[in-house]
């Protein structure tokens, strides 16, 4: 192995992963709270600076509301800002993270996805996300630890595109992600810092020309306020794709807002996020070599929500089951189902769709329960349709 | 008086320019506003300001207009000084790595959103000891949503969540010591000022901002509508407020007290109290009980700081 090539393979944990692309961002606060699974991340991090590999301001604040604060505050003062969190954390949060958006504040968090209390349980599902999903901010989910870090960065150029300046999140499952060591592939620092050279805030602080943020409206301009903020939000796939096609060139690892495998001619798809998608994919070929025909979609963007890049990709799917590891109490479905029968309602498209709530508070999916749902949806096409539309994966009735 | 008096001596040094202008929404005779007005005198060198929801928050930034000269920042109600945190440290780094200019922040945040909601985020900042001063503006209750009760609100004051009924002659709890809270922190420099003293409070304000670190002033700021007093009176009042020794005013710097307006023959509470509606009910005989227990207070409150400031310890 050359030198190059030593620097550029690494055996990382998620959480690692996360950490070190945050350093090559060379990112100038951080500010966060510990929790579980999220803490190496901010240990990492503290650590890197407290060794002086990492010249930023890092600040553990003494609650998460105040972590998403501070960081409102660093990212209008012109600041490259990263948090974490994760579960309670991010709850904990809710209130600031819709100002963040509306405020146009660049900032890059990483969320280790993990169950909400109560029960307490410090696992992966994804409740803590899907209760913020409608905070206005941009949610990525990675599927490995190489996409951990590739989405980090990358989230980094998308959050401060002058077009954009909406907060992102990179959502990593937690512990299976977040603890688990992968190999993956680096880039070297020169090339991070060319592919995210420091660009200063378009509304920067200016004593000279002062501006006012965060002003009070009332009911006869409120809403223009919200109508610029959906326009810039549909303007994100553009930058997404200008972003992860100059992150080809660097890296040679091609990203989409979807993840489709085996999706051309399958008759069946499965449709997650996060870490399951890679469970389905190895699942998915095995079926193909019996010639099952069987497809997985993964959603890498989350919001903006790709409506169109999705039921492009079903069109002539007979059965789709959709696996939300979350759910909306006492609403229709989990939170990607609902959004997935919405898509499909009105693009005038009619399969065999049932939701599959599954993994909460970390139960494990296995290749079995991957396998065991293909077949059911082989059946479900058999027979027209499926003897639920809900099924509480794995639960002991 | 040992009113601190160093760098704006008499009214006339005072700069006639005006960061907080005219034309906003405070009602005529606002306390708060005048503190503001007062506050923006002090500052030195290119500042921010970081407002908390409340009176002075809403009435000054009515999309289109804004009554601010200066940058300004309004998130949101208990998070002020976790904002200006984030301001103060972004400035810094982006000063060490990039040679940006630096700026003096200054948080303003009313007695609710500082007394209570904001008060962990309060801690949390002045803990970790960033540059920057926190303004508090006392009108002892939240006001932006109509007179309610706060931490700030003293024994016996009438809110509407805390009225005088048949069987519950107003506020039945003691207002909470924040500046002692805040001086337990060990920050370089807090301090407690009145309208009433507008040369002691712009000096306190510019000398704090010539620390390097966090500091605190904490002003009283009458309110005409939850105090229920005619406009004409706010400042008459708010000099009642330290006459009668109801309000003391003092600094405590690297942890020792300064009592900066000594009140040798305090003036009756009564006088401060009969003025207000909120207090009215105070002066019938049958809630003599809770007249006694707020002038005990007072008088604990006062002697407590004459024994701080004669032991000269650290607090
Ligand atoms: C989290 C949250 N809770 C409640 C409110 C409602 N609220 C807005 S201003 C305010 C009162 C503010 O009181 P204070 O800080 O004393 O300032 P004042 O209005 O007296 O100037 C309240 C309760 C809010 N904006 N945010
Ligand atoms: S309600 Fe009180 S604090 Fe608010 S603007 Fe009016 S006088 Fe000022
Ligand atoms: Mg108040």
């Amino acid at each position: 192995m050359s030198k190059l090539e030593y620097v550029r393979k690494m055996a990382l944990m998620g959480d690692e992963a996360v950490a070190y692309a945050v350093k090559q961002a060379d990112v100038d606060v951080i500010a966060a709270y510990p929790i579980t699974p999220q803490t190496i991340i901010v240990e990492r991090l503290s650590k890197y600076v407290a060794d002086g590999e990492l010249n930023a301001s890092f600040i553990q604040a003494e609650s998460e509301h105040s972590a998403l604060s501070i960081c409102i505050g660093s990212a209008l003062a012109g600041a490259r800002t990263f948090t974490s969190t994760a579960s309670q954390g991010l709850a904990l949060m809710h209130e600031v993270l819709y100002i963040a958006s509306s405020m146009r504040a660049p900032i890059v968090m990483a969320i280790a996805n993990r169950a909400l209390n109560s029960p307490l349980n410090i696992h992966c599902d994804h409740s803590d996300i899907m209760g913020a999903r409608d905070t206005g901010w941009i949610h990525l989910f990675a599927n490995n630890v190489q996409q951990a870090y590739d989405l980090t960065l990358m989230a980094f150029k998308i959050s401060e595109d002058p077009d954009l300046l909406i907060p992102v999140s990179v959502n990593l499952d937690g512990f299976i992600l977040t603890h688990s060591i992968e190999p993956l592939e680096v880039l070297l620092d020169e090339e991070v810092h060319q592919f995210i050279p420091h660009e200063p805030y378009p509304h920067e602080i200016d004593f000279g020309n002062p501006l006012a943020y965060g002003v009070m409206a009332l009911p006869d301009t409120y809403m223009e306020f919200k109508r610029q903020f959906q326009e810039a939000m549909l303007k994100v796939p553009e930058v997404f794709h200008k972003t992860t096609r100059e992150f080809y060139t660097i890296s040679g690892r091609t990203y989409k807002s979807l993840t489709s495998y085996f999706t051309e001619d399958a008759e069946a798809v499965v449709i997650a996020l996060g870490s399951t998608v890679e469970t389905l994919k190895y699942v998915a070929r095995k079926f193909r070599e019996k010639n099952i025909k069987v497809g997985v979609l993964g959603l890498t963007m989350y919001r903006p929500f790709p409506e169109k890049e999705i039921v492009k990709v079903l069109e002539n799917v007979r059965c789709i089951a959709v696996l939300d590891r979350a759910y909306s109490y006492g609403g229709v479905g989990g939170p990607l189902y609902t959004d997935i029968l919405a898509s499909l309602y009105k693009n005038g498209m009619k399969p065999i769709v049932a939701d599959f709530v599954y993994g909460l508070g970390g139960r494990d999916f296995k290749l079995t329960d991957s396998e065991e749902i293909f077949r059911k949806m082989m059946k479900a096409i058999e027979c027209n349709g499926f003897e639920r539309d809900i099924y509480w994966w794995g639960v002991k009735e | 008086m040992t009113t601190v008096e160093k760098y704006f001596k008499t009214i006339s040094d005072v700069p006639v320019e005006d960061y907080f202008a005219p034309g906003h929404r405070l009602c005529a005779g606002c306390g708060a506003s005048i503190a503001i007005k007062l506050a923006m005198k002090a500052i030195k060198s290119p500042t921010i300001v970081v407002n908390a929801t409340g009176c002075i928050e809403v009435a000054t930034s009515m999309f289109p207009y804004v009554s601010w000269r200066v940058p300004w920042v309004h998130v949101a109600f208990e998070n002020t000084a976790a904002v200006a945190s984030g301001i103060s440290e972004g400035l810094k780094i982006l000063n060490k790595k990039r040679g940006k200019i630096m700026y003096d922040v200054i948080a303003i945040g009313g007695d609710g959103g500082t007394f209570d909601i904001g008060l962990q985020a309060l801690s949390g900042a002045l803990e970790r000891g960033h540059k920057m001063l926190y303004i508090c503006y006392d009108n002892e209750a939240y006001m932006n949503t109509g007179v309610q009760r706060s931490g700030a609100t003293p024994i016996g004051a009438v809110t509407t969540t805390s009225p005088a009924g048949e069987i519950i002659p107003g506020k039945r709890e003691r207002k909470k010591d924040l500046i002692g809270i805040v001086a337990a922190h060990r920050i370089p420099y807090a301090a407690t000022a009145s309208i009433s003293h507008p040369l002691d409070f712009i000096n306190k304000v510019r000398k704090a901002l010539e620390i390097n670190g966090p500091t605190f002033i904490h002003v009283i700021t009458p309110c005409t509508l939850g105090w229920r007093y005619p406009p004409s009176l706010t400042v008459k009042i708010a000099r009642l407020a330290v006459e009668t020794r109801y309000f003391p005013v003092f600094e405590v710097e690297d942890g020792r007290v300064k009592i900066n307006i000594r009140v040798s023959r305090p003036k009756p509470l009564e006088e401060f109290l009969q003025v207000q509606g909120r207090f009215r009910h105070l002066l019938d005989d049958r809630n003599r009980d809770v007249l006694e227990a707020l002038k005990k207070q007072v008088e604990e409150n006062w002697n407590k700081l004459v024994k701080l400031e004669e032991l000269g310890v650290y607090i």
